[in-house]
């Protein structure tokens, strides 16, 4: 079973989140002896080719076009299917991005199929294709098993590892014919709003607050110990409900999904809707003055205490320890 | 204007969910059901721009056992009128948009409005399916939607910034909390609840779909290995910094 994945391009740049789906779907097909194919669609892209063949693509079809410079919904998932269907892929893969879940949907309406997003495992079983992904913002976790081919799957990022192999793609440049349709939902301009900001769900270094903090200005701490980090931060939903923060730091169940290697919550209470958006961070550490507060029981360390104090002395010794 | 929002009725989010006998799904005992949370604030948007605009809201749901709170709820909130689509309890993403599709399909609306996902299955593609089958322009992740004649000029949201997409009208929105300035769902009045009872509600049985995916297993998620507590206070810091390096090596 041939395997393509969507290699996205924000910026001129190739998404890490892209490299490691690419990297998973090498490794999936590695046993299968079977060839992984990538579309990457965008304007003057065609330069990523070489990393992609270094992670293992063996053909990368480029749909390069001034007119894609911009995201578009039916026109991106029109030349995904075009090279899917030059391949004659069984399965097409992308990072489960903001882009990645536009496009998984418009990829699989145009093959006529349901789509499996966000997916935290993927595995290729005689045949099928069958996909572990959250659901109820990962209070439960489904197995899905695709009962047609080609199976469309959206990959979480920061799950899968992004790997070299070493090797060289097959460039082939694809004519897609596109018409004004599939324009009719395409971006026409692109702005930053948080510059420089690490963004909440690709970071692999997280520094959350809470109600704990006691008031808006006291975020400012927060964010000094997220800057030695080189973390991107976050809130719970009662500092968002507050007013305090806005909704696109909220972490949990009406927020954001993350799962960083390190996630610091501080004076969070640990509500079931917050647990659910971070619990598969791969080291949690929960400062609060609460000693019965349920963060403590998601948490791999925890120090109680009023985070107001303590983090001061943290930053302290981070700086010490990093600089080491 | 003829306005459309597409409810899911999902579990409240301060439910503490259990695996059912079948090992497929959620046991529905003890589950209070609610809107799911982007729909309402869909709803919200959706009645705001008919209080401006002039028109009604329809409210469009799957009902696959017959428990229609959510369009109750929503009807309650505000909606003009519902449709209720009877059947099917496992569709995935694909099938459920034929089946919302079939309805809206045979409808004029100017604007159907979706919350931008469920927050039972996570799915994020319902919307972009039925915008798919309706050969209609779509929007996810709507931060702003606004209507100028026969376009919608919106604004999305991406990592780190926001798109501006200018579609046509009929079209195709899903909403991010936050839309307009809409954070908090409208709650329904007295006179609302008691005005529900008295809107119409029309019954269509749902098409004939085939899901093209199945679950074949739920379950909770991996219990995290038990943590330590490493201290009180300010003491513990040389501690935590020393385990988050040497053990965790995460810095």
């Amino acid at each position: 079973m041939n395997l393509l994945v969507f290699a996205e391009v924000r910026d001129g740049k190739l998404k890490k989140s892209s490299l490691e789906t690419l990297s998973e779907a090498v490794r999936l097909a590695k046993p299968l002896g079977s060839k992984v194919g990538v579309a990457l669609v965008g304007e003057g892209i065609k330069a990523h080719a070489e990393t992609l063949g270094k992670h293992g693509a063996a053909q990368v079809f480029a749909v390069d076009s001034p007119r894609l410079k911009f995201y578009a919904s039916e026109a991106y998932a029109k030349a995904v299917v075009s090279a899917h269907q030059k391949l004659g892929s069984g399965a097409i893969l992308m990072a489960a991005t903001s882009m990645g879940r536009d496009l998984a949907g418009a990829v699989a309406a145009l093959l006529g199929s349901g789509a499996a997003t966000d997916c935290t495992g993927v595995k290729i079983e005689g045949g099928k294709v069958v996909a572990k992904r959250p659901v109820y913002s990962g209070k439960a976790y489904a197995t899905v098993a695709f009962k047609k081919a080609p199976a469309v799957l959206s990959l979480r990022p920061n799950v899968f590892v992004a790997q070299e192999t070493g090797g060289t793609a097959a460039v082939e440049d694809l004519a897609v014919a596109f018409d004004d349709a599939d324009f009719r939902s395409a971006v026409k301009e692109v702005a930053a709003t948080a510059q420089g900001k690490v963004e909440l769900t690709e970071a692999s270094v997280i520094v959350a607050g809470g109600r704990g903090l006691q008031a808006p200005e006291n975020f400012k701490v927060r964010d000094e110990l997220a800057s030695v980090l080189g973390a991107a931060v976050g809130a719970s939903r009662a500092v968002v409900d507050n007013g305090w923060r806005p909704h696109s730091e909220q972490v949990g169940q009406t927020g954001k999904t993350v799962s960083p290697n390190l996630y610091i919550a501080l004076g969070v209470s640990g509500a079931i809707q917050h647990l659910a958006g971070m619990r598969t961070s791969k080291v949690i550490v929960a400062i609060n003055k609460d000693p019965d507060a349920p963060i403590f029981k998601a948490a791999t360390y925890g120090v109680v205490g009023d985070a107001l104090e303590i983090v001061p002395v943290l930053i302290q010794n981070l700086k010490k320890a990093l600089a080491q | 204007m003829n306005l459309a929002v597409c409810l899911k009725r999902v579990p409240d989010t301060t439910t503490k969910l259990k695996i059912g006998p079948d090992g497929k799904s959620i046991d529905p005992q003890g589950v209070e059901w609610a809107i799911s949370p982007y729909d309402e604030l869909a709803i919200e948007l959706a009645l705001r721009l008919k209080e401006k605009a002039g028109g009604e809201v329809v409210g469009v749901s799957v009902d696959p056992d017959g428990n229609d709170v959510a369009m109750r709820k929503a009807l309650a909130i505000g909606l003009d009128k519902g449709v209720l689509i009877k059947g099917g309890g496992n569709f995935d993403g694909w099938a459920t948009a034929q089946v919302l599709a079939s309805v809206l399909k045979a409808r004029k609306f100017d604007v159907i409005f979706f919350g931008k996902q469920a927050i039972d299955s996570d799915a994020f593609q319902v919307p972009t399916m039925v915008a798919h089958l309706l050969g209609l322009p779509r929007v996810n992740v709507c931060t702003s939607f606004e209507v100028d004649g026969a376009k919608a000029k919106c604004k999305r949201q991406i990592e780190g910034g926001e798109e501006t997409i200018e579609v046509a009208l009929p079209c195709v929105i899903s909403v991010q909390k936050g839309v307009n300035g809409i954070h908090d769902k409208r709650f329904p009045s007295m006179k609302g609840i008691m005005a529900a009872k008295s809107k119409p509600v029309e019954s269509v049985a749902a098409p004939a779909v085939e899901s093209t995916m199945e679950v074949v297993k739920l379950e909770m998620p991996p219990e995290r290995p038990p943590g330590k507590i490493v201290g009180k206070g300010v003491d513990a810091v040389p501690e935590l910094v020393r385990l988050l390096k040497e053990e965790a090596k995460v810095l």
